[in-house]
């Protein structure tokens, strides 16, 4: 819709075009949404992406599979390890290539510490989209940030990177964890637990923030099925579905979680599923800090040239379940150093999806609720 | 000292005074808000400008903004764009004249004071609807109309609360509203007193743009609200304009339910009265700094629904109280 499209609106229909984005303060990063309004509710909405399209996938095609990890963690930068261990799984998967058993445990640790900070951020800013910079809504999030920047600390102190550590390796992972910093792993998510009440009385017990949510941008399984959302947006539909689970990888088959699934399908519903998968991922570092088998962490002969990787050629899909849901990575390969194609399937381009279904009937207030409740991350759906 | 203030003269010297300490208030409640919530949020806050803790930083502020680029859009509506923000700050300030500092002292101790100052405190909106009509930008406009939204449900039960207190005191000056708190404040009146208190406070929440009632300055929905076009010092006179009606709100709760300048006589009456704007002025804050937004459509049900119907009520009550007594 260019900016004489939204003229004809005006004058055909009626409606108040509204241009929400790229800049705006709630749209997480650079989405642009073309509202059409009639006084403050919503009758149509256009969702418009691409202004932070990095042409990731074309760049797979001119780098070697050992150059192409961390290239990925700068997708979705809320979850970097997510997106590397996708990637490094396709290629293991299609290479055939060995992994240990400790470096598998390692990997999923990582990504649930990542998974804890990433649901920090959606929180903080489902904060700002409901209470506003000038509100409650920055209190929640300077508190969500506060125990997020513990986390990167950690992860500074394992990785010597705070955010984007760059962990997965094709056939292994980077970083080992030793006794020490596996009890000061404990002790920090023992200290996370005691705060999530905390941030619970700020958000999920809070009366407005309840009636800001509940029975706003209902998602119903159909549609939740036939848009294909995923992650946690889906699993606050009552369709329990956790790759994790589903297709279990790294250590997932080998530790015990649950998955966490609400009916209603609204933006509280989502709330919740998030807000108990802090609890449960804080649960699940504690099970891989304790129960980390012994042994190696990278096994293969260290690699002398950055371009001696080389897959036979064939296809290959493997999927991880991101925070923001199941984020995978399809490999076309010609037998070369380098993917023929790489196509990435970002969970946050899914949710998108079904902002055009949710969004009319609603009003401006709740565009920024339901946005937020679908945790977007630009990075992701543009690539 | 009341015999220097009367003539011509001694009315501007007073008036010129109650603005200067106004307009510092004003300026120094910025410094104290941003002060509280960084407190409130594990942060910080002005620290640079000025030893200690930053106390320059208004002015620093303030300077900055007026060295800032000023901008009208093209398709603005040019006269009432440069208007509106005076439109803003001149009621707000002129409320200030009517708030009584000492026994019988006040820039205008008219016998209807008390509504004067609710008429020119309601006139600021004016102001901001101004602002959001002639920006000529959708996002202005739609703050402008819940404004009028806003304003037409909640003046009502704010109108009504206030009512109580004069009600009490049998007078509509608010010099005689103090002095008929001698006794015992209103605030303190048994239920009464609280619930036109409470009333008074939610609507007051709404009308100085507080969460959880900032509808109109919704930024994460409206980027800034019914200002969002303007810049440099037009804009600092919009802030300077929201902070003056916010103080002059607290002045006349203090003064209406808090027994505004009396106290123990071991401080003036005046220091009195700015203890108790401050302490509510932090009240407000965190409020503010604690909760999330109401939607605009659960704005207006809490006001139809339960302030305007226990507004009425307690109006009653108080009248069957004084009518008791």
């Amino acid at each position: 819709v260019s900016g004489g499209a939204i003229e004809v609106v005006e004058r055909e229909f009626g409606e108040l075009a509204l241009n929400m984005g790229p800049q705006h303060p709630s749209t997480h990063g650079v989405l642009r949404l073309v509202l059409h309004l009639k006084g403050e509710t919503v009758v149509k909405a256009v969702p418009m992406i691409g202004y932070l399209h990095r042409g990731v996938e074309k760049l797979s095609e001119h780098l070697a599979y050992d150059q192409l990890a961390p290239v990925y963690e700068r997708d979705d930068y809320l979850a970097p390890t997510a997106n590397s261990n996708a990637y490094v799984l396709a290629v293991e998967r299609l290479g055939g290539i060995e992994v240990p058993r400790r470096a598998k445990w390692m990997r999923a640790f990582v990504s649930e510490w990542q998974r804890i900070s990433s649901h920090l951020v959606w929180l903080g800013t489902l904060g700002l989209d409901l209470g506003g910079a000038l509100g409650g809504g920055t209190t929640l999030y300077m508190y969500c940030f506060r125990e997020r920047e513990k986390i990167l600390d950690f992860l500074e102190e394992l990785t010597g990177t705070r955010f984007h550590t760059n962990f997965n390796l094709i056939g292994g992972a980077r970083y080992d964890l030793d006794a020490a910093m596996a009890a000061k792993s404990n002790r920090l998510a023992e200290g996370l637990e005691a705060a999530l009440p905390e941030l619970y009385a700020m958000s999920g017990s809070n009366p407005i923030f309840v009636e800001r949510t509940q029975g706003v941008g209902v998602i119903s399984k159909d549609l939740a099925q036939g848009v294909g959302v995923t992650g946690p947006s889906l699993r606050a539909s009552g369709i329990a579905y956790d790759v994790r689970k589903a297709a279990p990888y790294d250590a997932y088959d080998e530790l015990s979680f649950q998955i966490v699934t609400r009916e209603a399908g609204d933006a509280e519903a989502r709330f919740q599923v998030r807000f108990e998968e802090l609890s449960v991922s804080l649960l699940l570092v504690r099970e891989i800090a304790d129960g980390l088998p012994a042994g190696p962490i990278f096994t293969r002969k260290p690699l002398k040239n950055p371009k001696a990787t080389k897959l036979p050629k064939g296809e290959v899909y493997a999927a991880v379940e991101s925070p923001r849901g199941e984020l995978g990575f399809h490999i076309v390969s010609d037998g070369s150093a380098r993917p023929y194609r790489l196509k990435i399937n970002a969970p946050s381009f899914k949710n998108l999806q079904v902002v055009p279904h949710i969004l009319p009937g609603g009003l401006v207030a709740d565009v920024v609720a339901i946005l937020g409740s679908l945790d977007p991350v630009l990075g992701d759906v543009d690539r | 000292m009341s015999a220097l203030l009367t003539g011509w003269t001694g009315a501007l010297a007073f008036s010129v005074v109650v603005l200067a300490v106004a307009m510092t208030c004003v300026a120094y409640m910025t410094w104290l808000e941003r002060k509280v919530a960084a407190r409130m949020q594990n942060r910080i806050g002005p620290y640079e400008v000025g030893f200690p803790h930053g106390w320059l930083q208004p002015l620093a502020d303030i300077a900055k903004l007026i060295v800032k680029e000023d901008i009208t859009p093209r398709s603005a509506d040019k006269v009432l764009y440069n208007l509106a923000p005076v439109l803003v700050v001149a009621p707000a300030l002129i409320g200030f004249a009517f708030i009584p500092v000492g026994q019988g002292l006040a820039v205008v101790d008219h016998p209807y004071s008390f509504l004067f100052f609710t008429a020119f405190a309601s006139l600021t909106l004016l102001g901001i609807f101004a602002a959001g009509w002639s920006s000529n930008n959708k996002y202005a406009l739609l703050s402008a109309l819940r404004m009028v939204a806003m304003a037409a449900s909640y003046e009502v039960p704010m109108i009504l609360a206030l009512l109580v207190p004069a009600l009490l005191a049998g007078s509509f000056q608010l010099t005689a509203l103090v002095e008929a708190q001698r006794g015992l404040w209103f605030l303190f009146y048994p239920v009464v007193g609280q619930l036109a208190f409470g009333v008074f406070f939610l609507c007051a929440l709404a009308e100085g743009n507080k969460s959880p009632l900032d509808i109109l300055d919704a930024e994460s929905e409206l980027i800034a609200a019914y200002n969002v076009e303007y810049s440099g010092i037009k804009f600092a006179v919009f802030y300077a304009g929201e902070y003056a009606h916010t103080l002059a709100i607290c002045g006349v709760a203090a003064t209406v339910f808090l027994g505004g300048y009396l106290g123990p006589a071991f401080l003036p009456g005046f220091v009195w009265l700015a203890l108790k704007c401050v302490a509510l002025f932090l009240f407000i804050l965190w409020v503010r700094w604690s909760l999330m937004r109401l939607r605009i459509d659960q704005a207006i049900r809490l006001n139809w629904m339960v302030l305007l119907p226990a507004a009425l009520l307690n109006l009653l009550l108080a009248a069957f109280w004084v009518v008791r007594t």
